[in-house]
């Protein structure tokens, strides 16, 4: 396989749908967060394919720079929520969290 | 087949397996260990891409940071080391069926656009992402400074740099710091199922 831009695009298409599969299967809170990992991850192979075999420039490096900061502060902030979930259900479970259901 | 296909190749199958395996694994430890060999040739493949900085932000914040993060999660919710989390049969076929059926969809995406050609190291090109050494532009950049693009001839002057993003990043980074310690401290003890 020869490193060129479409092979760095269908990696991140792997990964982008790896990470919706795992998103919506997976029941527990924290594998659903692996899954949105994983799909800013092939997000951020695109973006570095582009600024690499394109003429695009650095933007596409600086874009997955601010990705990867973003994913880091919702990591943190739904660990938090998932954290607050499990103190109060003891499980984090999302079928569980039907709380707000009508 | 030259080095750089070879290690290419390599990461980037280790990149797709392990990503798979993420998906496949029934346990939430096996998902995370699968998850840190994927990110890291991940940061691999942006190695191979001469985005140097980026790969190693990807070490340090992604593999480093995040997922000792989601570990630590894993490990104050898992009621077990090994608590299955497996999907019914029926959930597997469709989601494996609409998986591949949105894999096909984005390949043939890919394959049917005709990208722009891919630049030739050009004298103009000092600082583009093509060549590498990307630490001194980036940083320049983000304090809103565009050698590339304010000196390269035939570019538009206008390309500015990224000084305002990233002083709302920083000012979001503290926020959503401040806003997850006040969501994880501990009010009260956890109530029995229930109840």
């Amino acid at each position: 396989m020869a490193a060129g831009l479409n092979a760095y695009l269908l990696v991140g298409a792997v990964l982008f749908v790896c990470g919706v599969i795992c998103m919506a299967t997976k029941r527990n809170g924290i594998g659903v967060l692996m899954g949105v990992e994983l799909v800013l991850n092939g997000a951020n192979v695109n973006f570095v394919a582009f600024s690499r075999y394109t003429d695009l420039g650095l933007d596409g490096q600086i874009f997955s720079l601010f990705v990867i900061v973003l994913a880091a502060a919702e990591a943190a902030v739904a660990l938090a929520i998932a954290l607050n979930f499990y103190n109060n259900h003891l499980t984090i479970d999302v079928d569980r969290a039907n709380k707000l259901k009508g | 087949m030259s080095g750089e296909n070879f290690l290419f190749s390599v990461f980037a199958i280790l990149t797709c397996v392990s990503a798979l395996a993420v998906v496949l694994s029934q346990t939430v430890v096996r998902m995370a260990f699968w998850l840190v060999i994927s990110l890291g040739s991940t940061a691999a493949l942006f190695f191979l891409a001469n985005a140097d900085f980026v790969g190693a932000a990807q070490l340090l914040i992604y593999v480093g940071g995040t997922l000792v993060l989601l570990v630590f999660g894993v490990m104050l919710t898992a009621s077990g080391p090994y608590m299955k989390i497996g999907t019914s049969a029926g959930e597997t076929v469709v989601a494996g069926l609409l998986g591949l059926l949105f894999l096909f969809v984005v390949f043939a995406c890919i394959g049917g656009v005709e990208w722009r050609k891919p630049v030739t190291g050009s004298a103009d090109n000092i600082a583009t992402g093509a060549v590498g050494n990307t630490l001194r532009p980036l940083g320049l950049s983000f304090l809103g400074v565009r050698p590339d693009a304010d000196l390269a001839t035939g570019k538009p002057p206008e390309a500015s740099g990224y000084l305002l993003p990233f002083e709302i990043v920083s000012v979001h980074l503290l926020v959503v710091l401040i806003g997850a310690s006040y969501l994880a401290r501990a009010k009260r003890r956890a109530a029995p199922v229930g109840q």
